[in-house]
């Protein structure tokens, strides 16, 4: 299968220097700190005290909102502290801080799921504890469970790995291309959609075999996997539905709503993974790159590991780190200390030392025009910079500020440095702020 | 608690992480490398006076713009090298033999009044090289229209002739122009750089290919010379000859493309192509001026902002958001 219509995107350089390379698993740290808000949702309330004994896969945050996602504890050990410090999201948020025993007891809350229809499949998802493992972290029992049903019947699995560095993705398929095809065959059963389509950039040809290979094998006629160019943001969500489907998806849609539903490869083989164990979200694959890390791996990273302990893992810094994305360089956020810890969504760990860390000046814009040939949904971000310090709302507007889903390919591609990107985030909180009133 | 030593001053900035190699720097100099198939060109047609007078215009616009961002205290832009661009560009709009006191002051005109004065680069809202050529063709038309000989030229007593525009617009249609095989390879009389349309093709295609320029407004000025030539010469000839003679060349590939003076989007690179094209026949044809394509492409440069609002207007409507 191969792609009608294009987006515009950007060549980026794919830096995959870790493709090759097996997934391992690091030893349990000595501690881990579980942040309570690991997902788009509500934080949620932890649910052990201090001096409680936990094991692996206990739950132990939970919330009665509506958009969240349980925590587990991804160690067993106990509990030293409960504290409020600065989490993966950036805020202050809630953290379990657990001591490990190194035992890795595995809790009797470790259940195989039994379901039987799409209510107890959405139960158990949630129970699951999965997010959106792409980096949105969405919780994926919501998305597994729309309004419309009825009128969604295609699943679109996001395997595309646009942003560089990061091969995690690419090694799921590899290893776990089983739990993927199972997960989306899971899907599919329980919400009745009649076909699925796993969305594989091309610069990862030995992942579209072996998933090629596995369907064949499976006899899985109603799967199929889909090419997409080797150009980012090919994963981006509403790039790929258009992609995939050639719909149409604005900004503050949900795919459901177009009848797709879309989710992360890794999501769907954790799901896969946990109705086979009954383990929930308790690890997950970490790509740990950068040219400041001695040895770049992908991990298998308990949740909640600082990233220290990670870099340890990975041979230490062969120099100097001054900045630390979490996620991938070109949406990825950078964290203020190797301290902080790893979440559901963290799919990669770069550092990067003081050469490639340094902002670039900006400088005067030269109306070049690259930021709007740039913009897959072509928005005119050297407006959007110009309307934003007017701060002229209605312009903002006009020319569709809200569309902007922050690809950051505007600020790649302008040669004058500007952070067009950033300033686009800003003028959409001008204009949401605004309209509020 | 902890034995270890955490790392806890990092730089935290937003994404993207990563940008692209290609700044204003490397496109500028994109654009120097492109032009040196018409400096040499140039110096094998009208001689080693070419080096000297290219030299000056650089040293003199990038000086003008270090002494002006110095006095004013405004952040060092002469690492940008817009600024050598703009001083090549001056020399190759001039006549070999053009004295270079005159050439400095066109320096001066383009980076300090045109560029410096209206907040540097990016917002100058005309083409400093193009009104540079335009402010000494006026201020100095006697240097500005004596044309040094090329090397190749037959006659041995004369020093300075004609450019092939010059004969067609005193001589009509009786006077003997060069073949158009000569004036492709610049065995012509002519500014500096603008002879040897092959020299400017082959940087022209560099830019393309390294996506530097979009091709569109060449093509579409060029085009439009070409078409109107044809229709009213109906001689294929002459209207090779037109898109060969004059700046057509320089002025499409190098000036009419300058990112700040013109048009963001496609629809509109094609109306600012057109435009110049229309503007530079009408001069040639019906001005008393032998050539028009500074004055074409000054106009368009004006023009510029009304043709981003109707084409910015034009793609909204069009965008991704209203769907395709």
């Amino acid at each position: 299968m191969s792609q009608g219509k294009h987006l515009p995107s950007i060549l980026v350089p794919h830096h995959k220097n870790t493709s090759n390379l097996e997934t391992v698993v690091m030893p349990v740290p000595d501690v881990v700190k579980i942040c309570m808000s690991q997902s788009i949702g509500a934080p949620c309330k932890p649910l052990v005290a201090k001096g409680d004994h936990v094991k692996v896969g206990q739950r132990i945050g939970d919330t009665d909102a509506f958009v969240s996602a349980p925590v587990h504890s991804s160690v067993s050990g106990t509990v030293t502290d409960i504290v409020q410090s600065r989490g993966g999201m950036g805020g202050m948020e809630t953290l379990i801080v657990i001591e490990t025993d190194k035992k890795q007891e595995v809790s009797e809350e470790v259940q195989i799921p039994h379901v039987t229809n799409h209510a107890e499949f959405v139960k158990a998802v949630r129970d699951s504890g999965v997010v959106g493992l792409g980096g949105a972290s969405f919780p994926t029992h919501i998305k597994l469970n729309p309004k419309n049903l009825d009128e969604c019947d295609v699943l679109v699995v996001n395997a595309a790995e646009c942003e560089p560095y990061i091969t995690g993705d690419n090694r799921m398929m590899l290893e776990q291309g089983q739990d993927v095809l199972d997960g989306m065959k899971l899907i599919m059963k329980y919400l009745n959609l009649k076909k699925g389509i796993i969305g594989i950039e091309e610069n990862k040809p030995e992942a579209i075999e072996n998933m090629n290979n596995l369907i064949q094998q499976n006899g899985f006629d109603d799967i199929e996997v889909l090419a997409l160019q080797s150009r980012y943001p090919k994963g981006a969500e509403r790039v790929l539905v258009y992609e995939a489907t050639g719909k149409v998806m604005d900004a503050g849609v949900l795919p459901a709503q177009l009848g797709v539903i879309l989710d992360n490869v890794s999501t769907v083989a954790i799901i896969a993974e946990f109705f086979k164990t009954g383990m929930p979200i308790v690890r997950r694959r970490i790509t740990v790159d950068g040219d400041a890390v001695a040895e770049p791996k992908n991990v298998f990273v308990p949740i909640g590991t600082q990233i220290a302990d990670v870099m340890e893992f990975c041979g230490g810094y062969k120099k100097e780190p001054k900045k630390i994305v979490m996620g991938g360089p070109m949406m990825g956020r950078a964290t203020n200390s190797d301290e902080n810890v790893t979440m559901k969504n963290t799919g990669s760990l770069l550092a990067f030392g003081k050469e490639a860390a340094e902002v670039k000046v900006e400088t005067g814009c030269i109306n070049c025009g690259r930021c709007i040939s740039a913009c897959p949904f072509k928005l005119m971000p050297v407006i959007f910079a110009e309307a934003y310090n007017r701060k002229d709302v209605e312009r903002l507007q006009k020319f569709n500020v809200m569309q902007c889903m922050g690809c950051g390919s505007c600020s790649y591609i302008c040669p004058a440095r500007r952070p067009l990107s950033f300033v686009n985030t800003l003028a959409k909180g001008m204009v949401k702020e605004a309209t509020s009133k | 608690m902890e034995k270890q030593k955490f790392h806890s001053n990092l730089i935290v900035s937003n994404a993207p992480h990563i940008v692209t190699d290609a700044d204003t720097t490397k496109l500028m100099g994109s654009v120097l490398l492109a032009l040196a198939p018409a400096f040499v060109a140039g110096v094998y047609v009208f001689g080693a006076r070419v080096i000297l007078l290219c030299a000056v215009c650089i040293i003199a616009s990038v000086g003008f713009e270090w002494l002006y961002n110095y006095l004013a205290k405004k952040p060092q832009t002469v690492g940008d090298l817009s600024a050598a661009v703009t001083g090549l560009l001056i020399a190759y709009n001039v006549p070999a033999n053009f004295p270079l006191w005159m050439a400095v002051i066109g320096c001066f005109v383009a980076i300090v009044v045109v560029k410096q004065l209206y907040g540097g680069i990016g917002k100058n809202f005309v083409n400093p090289a193009i009104t540079a050529r335009i402010f000494l063709f006026i201020s100095f038309a006697a240097n500005m229209s004596t044309w040094p000989l090329p090397r190749m030229a037959e006659t041995t007593d004369a020093t300075t002739g004609a450019t092939p525009l010059g004969i067609l617009a005193e001589g009509g249609a009786g006077a003997k122009l060069p073949s158009n095989m000569d004036m492709f390879l610049g065995f012509i009389g002519g500014s500096v750089g603008e002879v040897s349309a092959l020299a400017l093709l082959i940087g022209g295609a560099y830019l393309i290919w390294k996506k530097v320029i979009s091709p569109i407004i060449p093509c579409a000025f060029i085009g439009t010379v070409f078409v109107i030539a044809l229709i009213y010469t109906k001689s294929f000839h002459m209207a090779v000859f037109h898109i060969l003679a004059g700046g057509v060349m320089l002025g499409a590939i190098f000036m009419a493309t300058d990112y700040v003076t013109t048009p963001k989007l496609p629809s509109g690179q094609i109306m600012f192509g057109i435009g110049c094209g229309i503007i530079t026949m009408a001069i040639r044809l019906f001005g008393s001026y032998p050539e028009g394509v500074s004055f074409s492409i000054l106009l368009m440069n004006i023009c510029t902002p009304l043709i981003n609002r109707w084409s910015f207007k034009r793609y909204c409507a069009g965008g991704a958001n209203s769907g395709k």
